[in-house]
């Protein structure tokens, strides 16, 4: 089964120290390593700062270019990961061990015919 | 109290079955009535009543298909078109000599159809039918720990509350959706849709039939004790118009809570659930008069008290307590043992009633159990105190009907009898329950 694990940073990993960060971001390569080996990640990428992206709205037939990420929210998209593995609870272990922290959304993968 | 399900007949086509044996029920006027296995079909011959015996088959039935299929939703479908079936043919056909056999059989058929019917159905057929261990004729029998799957995988923590609890009340309990509707004071239409939109979430996400493992197993637990317990309460007074208390799913919540201490022995807080639920049940047989009206706790005839139902569960909250990890149902259970010691009202340990409340506050601050604690504050230091405070909880609970009911009764004991009346007019506006409205209904005009 696949599921997407979207990566979500608030205001508490936001807040880090840079002592902090390098720490954590240690354990990061090390979880996808292990994760990666095992086959349950498939792929995943760490994105830019929220402050970096730009929104292209599509508004009945206007389409109009914003600075800024799609939601004025206190959390953000930080990244994200494709993951295969048995079950939902299989899915929510690896959710639970993100060594990041913050907020993590599991979402299942439409599976195409 | 009831009888376990009776021997298991393997049939020659290959299929095991359980049939259940019928129960022996202890009546209050010391009869003994066996009730029968299977279906009651009503004196007026023209209703049919599914009892507790088919629902508690349907929840294993559910669980069993749901492993067989590997598809929960499709199992609890083809469960409810057997059950369906069953009522719409029976009056005319006449119950079948092995009911469970037949809910078995139909279920089964019922959701081989469905699969046929789409091409994604026919492969996932195939599968099944590949695998040497599959007989074409029967069905993997009901493991021991089927229907506690079952129950763990409907309140999961995936699933919102309400869709715990409603899809628990469907899958393990086998009501119907008027049923739970009635419960919750909710429609049929609103029931239908909570139950689709979960079993869709079941599905999509994938939600697994499988047992949690052990380092799972106490963290899960929360939930499902107040699943069972919110079943538990929905038996011990129903909201359902016909009927001030339905026994059957009382001890179907019973049952499912004795099963989860024999998978956690050494957790203290089911066996405090399951002490509290034997203690309530074991006054069943005093707890309403012949109109079906509620006889509070002070007026009960202790003698009809089921004694071995008591100290059982006595037995249990020892238990309990020896692993010295109280907890909200451990607490409640002592207070209720504390009132089922006391030979007469009159004469229970007050004080220690309040004690214990003031206990359960510390792991369960809620204004209902502040109002509880109250009713023992009137005996410990008179109504008047008891009255005082109990306007601190009057923004919280003007909605509840037992605050005014219990406003009233304390106004009753200082002589303010018209300032009672109201109180408990209010009440009778609020209350939802028949059996608590023709209480409230006599004090009035009493």
């Amino acid at each position: 089964m696949k599921y997407l694990l979207l990566f979500v940073d608030n205001e508490e990993t936001r807040s880090r120290s840079e002592a902090e960060v390098a720490a954590v971001s240690e354990k990061i390569g090390a979880w996808w390593g292990e994760h990666s080996q095992t086959g349950e990640i498939l792929s995943g990428e760490q994105l830019q700062g929220a402050e970096t992206a730009t929104t292209v709205r599509h508004d009945h037939g206007t389409v109009t270019i914003v600075d800024g990420p799609f939601i004025e929210a206190k959390e953000h998209v930080a990244g994200y990961g494709v993951i295969d593995v048995k079950d939902l609870d299989a899915a929510l272990e690896l959710a639970k061990s993100w060594p990041w922290g913050g907020v993590v959304e599991v979402r299942p993968i439409l599976e195409m015919e | 109290m009831a009888e376990p399900a009776g021997p298991t007949v393997i049939e020659p086509d290959g299929l095991a079955v359980a049939e259940p044996a019928g129960r022996t029920v202890a009546e209050a006027d010391g009869r003994t009535v066996i009730e029968p296995a299977g279906l009651t079909v009503m004196a007026d011959g023209a209703r049919l009543r599914i009892d507790a015996t088919f629902r508690h088959e349907a929840g294993r039935l559910v669980g069993a298909l749901t492993r067989y299929l590997g598809d929960f939703d499709l199992a609890e479908e083809a469960v409810q078109d057997a059950l369906a079936e069953a009522v719409a043919r029976w009056p005319a056909e006449g119950v079948p000599e092995r009911p469970a056999a037949w809910l078995q059989t139909t279920a089964r058929n019922r959701a081989i159809d469905r699969l046929r019917r789409e091409a994604k159905g026919r492969e996932k057929l195939a599968l099944i039918a590949a695998d040497p261990a599959f007989h074409p004729d029967a069905m993997p029998q009901a493991e021991p720990d089927e229907r506690l799957r079952l129950l763990f995988l409907c309140c999961h923590p995936a699933l919102s509350q309400d869709a715990q609890i409603t899809l628990t009340l469907r899958a393990v309990a086998g009501l119907t959706t008027a049923e739970i509707a009635s419960a919750f004071l909710s429609t049929e239409d609103t029931v239908s849709q909570r139950i689709t939109r979960a079993k869709r979430k079941v599905s999509a996400a994938h939600i697994p039939y499988s047992l949690p493992g052990d380092t799972q197993l106490a963290r899960r637990l929360p939930v499902v004790l107040a699943v069972l317990y919110l079943m538990f309460n929905e038996g011990y007074l129903s909201s359902h118009a016909d009927v001030p208390e339905r026994r059957w799913l009382q001890q179907e919540a019973e049952e499912l809570t004795e099963l989860l201490t024999r998978l956690m022995p050494r957790e203290p807080e089911p066996l405090g659930l399951l002490a509290l639920m034997r203690m309530h049940l074991a006054r069943s047989p005093a707890r309403f008069d012949a109109e079906g009206r509620i006889v509070r706790l002070r007026d009960q005839d202790r003698g009809r008290w089921n004694a071995a139902g008591i100290a059982s569960g006595i037995r249990l909250l020892r238990r309990a307590a020896s692993l010295r990890r109280p907890g909200s149902y451990q607490i409640q259970a002592a207070i209720l043992a504390v009132h089922t010691e006391a030979p007469g009202s009159e004469v229970t340990d007050w004080p220690q009633i309040v004690a214990l409340y003031d206990l359960l506050l510390r792991h369960e601050d809620t204004p209902v159990i502040r109002l509880n604690r109250l009713i023992a504050v009137a005996s410990t230091a008179g109504p008047d105190t008891a009255l005082a405070e109990i306007e601190t909880l009057r923004d919280a609970l003007a909605g509840y009907h037992l605050f005014h009911a219990t406003r009233a009764e304390l106004l009753r004991a200082t002589g303010r009898h018209d300032e009672a009346a109201a109180a408990d007019r209010r009440a009778l506006e609020l209350a939802s329950s028949p059996a608590e409205r023709a209480l409230i209904t006599s004090r009035l005009t009493g």
